[in-house]
């Protein structure tokens, strides 16, 4: 559940619910606009802000020549919202994006409503590039959904702040940084249980029990008073991580390479006990007419030749094995690292989603 | 006697429904609806994992209950309250001495309070925690001038976000009292005045009693206005300062639980207008005593 864009307004939100009430309105009777008719033409959604615009500037050009099937780029809302969105969408028979790039919480919410249309598995037959963990199939087999692109979540420090890249994340525990930490505000997108569990429990088995979570929960809260600011909005936190306002906390790594890279006192480091690995997939809305354009687009972004661009246009981990793409030893590390990852304990936020999310605002709050 | 009975004849009548018949049926569609589908979405069925499905279950009335929920309400209602007090203590005398300018004098004012206006929330909520922040805020001009020693942070805290929902509420409490205090008769303060009250007492004993019904509409506006911010609350405030409407937000965008934002939000509105009639009963019954 990325957020890639700051939290609209009442304003913004009443707005933009006009507008898409507008657009349906408008849109049913008139359908497409006759000059595309003849042109064949897919809608995909990212999330908005920096992701969409760099898909749309290094991705979709190159995909449109090899196919040309002409992308209009949609900027997806994060969380749940879009979600609900194509939900409510699909019951009036409208895709407000064919093709959507999921993250996985919100992806299995999806799959279990039944909201995401089967693809043809031989008409996708890159789909046997990925790591197997990628490929997201129906329990009765039907193929639905293919990995689009892994990020990881690092611990970020501001290097005015701290001249020695920390190792651990067991710095968020230390009293030396009162006041110094910026986290994630919700349980579903911080995976701060699956951190804490890694660092002082030994790894995510903790988790399997109701006592388990309660027991890694209290292990947070100690860290409570070092945290200066629960962000929902990553703008919020990467202008405090800049200016050294609160020089630590856990980021993207892919956006904090592109700070340090426009020469920010920005630096990302996978602790030793591992960066959190997450990831989006593109999945398809039943609501879609386009069945054949979506097949042909997955089918393109499977290739390894375009997850190594994903890689170096937009900083996101392949979800292809490394060995099979051309990506030199500075390029992967620049997106990834050899450290085995920290793997989101996904069920935790669905089927006991309610109340991990409902002990973890009484844990923040209180 | 009712203002259709003075209405002349049948076609006068048949005119005046005809006039009301467009603002009802707006109403209608554009409050009444949505509020409707507010209520039924309340009772929708959460599915553990998924989304939503039509239904009558109480499950998510029942949840309200829970301790966290109650004393959440309370915190709400208390800030919105606080905020009102302090929105309204803040322009009363501000449009009272704007309402008291030459027209000439008043335009700019007015259209500078306009202009925040036009300002979101969100952007409102950043500049404030700019201006607070230790690294570019204002704790910088005292230390640059030698008073202090380092520069501080003043937020995220209780009191800035009580600050930047103030900042937001301002303008909207200027526009509600500006009509009630500009139609004032300004013989009445004369007339304190003159009967030997200083500037500050004839406001006080004269000027603030008078514009009671004023005061009282423009403290339910901001109160009701206040409930509703969701962004300050986040930006200013640390956890245990967000408002209902921050976790009503979650539950809806971030969880998918919809029926429990729905009811979430329902509790709200039933809080605030109980609160709301307790008010204006307490001001009916002040204005019966002499």
């Amino acid at each position: 559940m990325k957020t890639r864009k700051p939290a609209p307004s009442r304003r913004h939100f009443l707005a933009g619910t006009a507008a898409a009430g507008g657009a349906l309105a408008m849109g049913l009777p008139f359908g497409a606009p006759a000059v595309h008719a003849q042109e064949r033409s897919l809608k995909i959604g990212t999330y908005g802000g920096y992701f969409e615009e760099s898909f749309t500037k290094h991705i979709y050009p190159d995909f449109t020549k090899a196919t040309g099937i002409a992308v209009e780029s949609i900027p997806e809302p994060t969380g749940d919202q879009w979600l609900l969105q194509l939900e409510q969408a699909a019951k009036a028979g409208v895709a407000p994006a064919d093709v959507s790039m999921m993250a996985n919480t919100v992806r299995i919410r999806g799959e279990r409503s039944g909201l995401w249309a089967a693809l043809d598995e031989s008409k996708v037959a890159n789909i046997g590039n990925l790591k197997p963990e990628f490929v997201f199939k129906y329990p009765d087999g039907r193929l639905y959904g293919a990995g689009a692109v892994s990020w990881y979540i690092t611990l970020v420090t501001n290097t005015e702040s701290y001249p020695e890249a920390p190792t651990s994340w067991a710095e968020f525990w230390d009293t030396e940084n009162k006041d110094a930490i910026g986290l994630l505000a919700l349980s579903s997108n911080s995976f701060l249980l699956e951190i804490t569990a890694h660092t002082f429990f030994g790894g995510n088995d903790v988790l399997n029990t109701e006592e388990g979570v309660i027991k890694v929960l209290e292990k947070l809260a100690e860290a409570k008073s070092n945290v200066k600011l629960w962000y929902r909005d990553e703008g919020q936190f990467q202008a405090a991580l800049q200016s050294g306002e609160i020089p630590m906390g856990q980021y993207y790594h892919d956006v904090a390479g592109l700070a340090a890279a426009d020469g920010f006192p920005v630096r990302s480091t996978f602790p030793k006990e591992g960066g959190v690995v997450d990831s989006g997939a593109w999945v398809l809305t039943k609501a879609s007419k386009k069945t054949e354009e979506a097949e042909t687009f997955i089918n393109y972004m499977c290739q390894p030749s375009v997850q190594a661009a994903l890689s170096r246009k937009v900083g996101t981990a392949p979800v292809v094995p490394r060995e099979s793409t051309d990506l030199t030893d500075d390029e992967f590390n620049a997106v990834s690292s050899e450290i085995a990852p920290i793997i989101p304990k996904y069920d935790l936020y669905i089927d006991k989603g309610d109340w991990v999310a409902e002990k973890w605002i009484e844990m923040i709050t209180g | 006697m009712s203002s259709i009975d003075r209405m002349p004849g049948r076609t006068g009548h048949r005119r005046a429904l005809l006039v009301l018949a467009y603002p009802s049926v707006m109403l209608g569609i554009f409050l009444v609806l949505p509020f409707c589908i507010l209520v039924a979405l309340s009772f929708y069925y959460r599915v553990p994992g998924g989304t939503y499905e039509p239904a009558f279950v109480l499950d998510n009335f029942a949840n309200l209950a829970k301790a966290f929920f109650v004393n959440n309400t309370v915190h709400t209602l208390s800030v919105a309250g606080i905020v009102a007090v302090l929105a309204v203590a803040l322009a009363f005398p501000f449009t009272y001495r704007l309402t008291r300018l030459p027209r000439r004098k008043q335009i700019p004012w007015l259209i500078f309070v306009l202009v925040v206006l036009a300002l979101s929330e969100v952007i409102i909520g950043f500049s404030w925690s700019v201006l607070l922040s230790r690294t570019a805020g204002v704790s910088n001009i005292p230390v640059w001038l030698g008073l202090m020693d380092r520069p501080m942070s003043f937020t995220p805290s209780g009191t800035a976000m009580l600050l930047g929902l103030t900042y937001l509420a301002f303008p909207y409490t200027v526009l509600v009292l500006y009509p009630p205090l500009s139609r004032l008769d300004p013989s009445l303060a004369e007339a304190a005045r003159t009967m030997g009250a200083s500037p500050v007492r004839a406001f006080f004993t004269m000027i603030v009693p008078v514009s009671r019904p004023a005061i009282l509409a423009a403290l339910i506006m901001v109160f009701v206005f206040t409930l509703g911010a969701f962004v300050i609350p986040q930006v200013l405030g640390r956890p245990q300062h967000w408002t209902l409407a921050v976790h009503i937000t979650d539950q809806a965008l971030a969880r998918a639980n919809v029926p429990m934002a729905a009811a979430m939000s329902l509790a709200l509105l039933a809080a605030s207008l109980l609160l709301i009639a307790v008010t204006v009963a307490i001001g009916k019954s002040r204005r019966a005593v002499p």
